[in-house]
């Protein structure tokens, strides 16, 4: 690389991070008083929706009572995400974006893995498992 | 440059300190810490969601949580959540007294929360359910006791820097560290939303 071509990469680098600086002054956005506002009331009927129904006994459905309570608290995850870290595509040029999906990808993984394997450990193993009960132990 | 090819150094890489805006990497790098954070937690959700149903003949969710503390703490960690954001709306403004009054409002809130999560332990190791007693209690206490401790460190932090941006007012380094503390705050009311939901009303459908 010459010198010439490097002093023009050191200015559009300069230049990139002047424009940057003059975006948002430490690379993150920090929203409005409407965003915290519609992201609290968004939270609060999230959290509220919930305990409700759980406080109130739950549905006659077990299962339909745990979709209702995961999917909101799934939906409540999202809305802070977006209302109050202000996650977007755009802030350090999707950077930020890219961790949270790879930290996405390997927490379901590890969170599935787990439960699954560990659920199917507990159901094959359980007879041989309980000695007592079996008299293998004395 | 005889025979052998020689080339500067400069050819393949910048000797010169690569000229960047003072602190323009915080904030991804901040995220990147989070996220590992996030495995770790993660992990812990992992060995309850595991362990949670392995009561060892001893008392169960049904038995030991009350909602209505957990719905007080969740409202507290909820409320200030949003104190924080309007101290970082006031930092936006360059409003040093906003910035501080709502940022002690926030730290009142955390120390809410946490008064309350420490009767809450206390109250359990006192009816016996301590992190001896089961394996889900062990989890349970590993899991939300990690969360306190995140929220003690998250209220450590906001007194040093109350008193950084008392002493300094909103330099670029200050509000920078704001958003920092910011992005930590709101990521521990995210892993509360978890916990809520999975360990306590998970716990009482069960």
């Amino acid at each position: 690389m010459t010198s010439i071509e490097a002093q023009g990469d050191k200015h559009r680098a300069e230049r990139r991070a002047e424009a940057h600086a003059d975006r948002h002054d430490d690379g993150h956005d920090h929203g409005s008083f409407k965003s915290c506002m519609t992201g609290f009331v968004l939270s609060v009927i999230l959290t509220a929706i919930p305990f409700a129904v759980v406080m109130g006994g739950g549905f006659e459905s077990r299962l339909l009572t745990v979709a209702v309570v995961v999917g909101l608290g799934i939906v409540q995850i999202v809305v802070h995400m977006i209302f109050f870290l202000h996650m977007n595509t755009r802030s350090d040029e999707g950077w930020t974006m890219m961790a949270l999906i790879f930290t996405v990808v390997v927490v379901i993984i590890m969170l599935a893995g787990s439960l699954w394997v560990m659920f199917h450990l507990n159901t094959n193993m359980m007879p041989q498992m309980n000695h007592e009960a079996l008299g293998l132990d004395s | 440059m005889s025979t052998v090819h020689q080339q500067a150094p400069g050819d393949y890489w910048d000797v010169e300190p690569h000229h960047h805006h003072e602190g323009a990497s915080t904030s991804i790098g901040f995220w990147v810490y989070l996220m590992s954070d996030c495995l770790m937690f993660a992990v812990l959700f992992a060995v309850f969601g595991v362990l949670g149903g392995s009561y060892a003949a001893g008392p169960g969710p049904q038995d030991l949580f009350d909602l209505k503390l957990v719905a007080l703490n969740t409202a507290f960690l909820l409320l200030s959540s949003i104190t924080y954001g309007f101290a970082m709306l006031a930092m936006v403004r360059g409003n040093v007294r906003g910035t501080l009054g709502w940022m002690a409002v926030t730290l009142v809130f955390g120390l809410l929360f946490l008064s309350i999560e420490i009767y809450e332990f206390q109250h359990l190791i006192h009816l016996g359910a301590g992190p001896q007693r089961s394996a889900f209690l062990s989890a349970f206490f590993a899991l939300v006791g990690t969360h306190g401790l995140h929220v003690v460190f998250g209220c450590l932090w906001m007194v040093t820097l109350m008193i950084q941006v008392r002493q300094r007012g909103l330099t670029g380094a200050n509000r920078r560290r704001l958003g920092c503390l910011s992005m930590f705050w709101h990521f521990l009311d995210v892993i509360w939303i978890g916990v809520f939901t999975f360990v306590y009303l998970m716990g009482m459908v069960r």
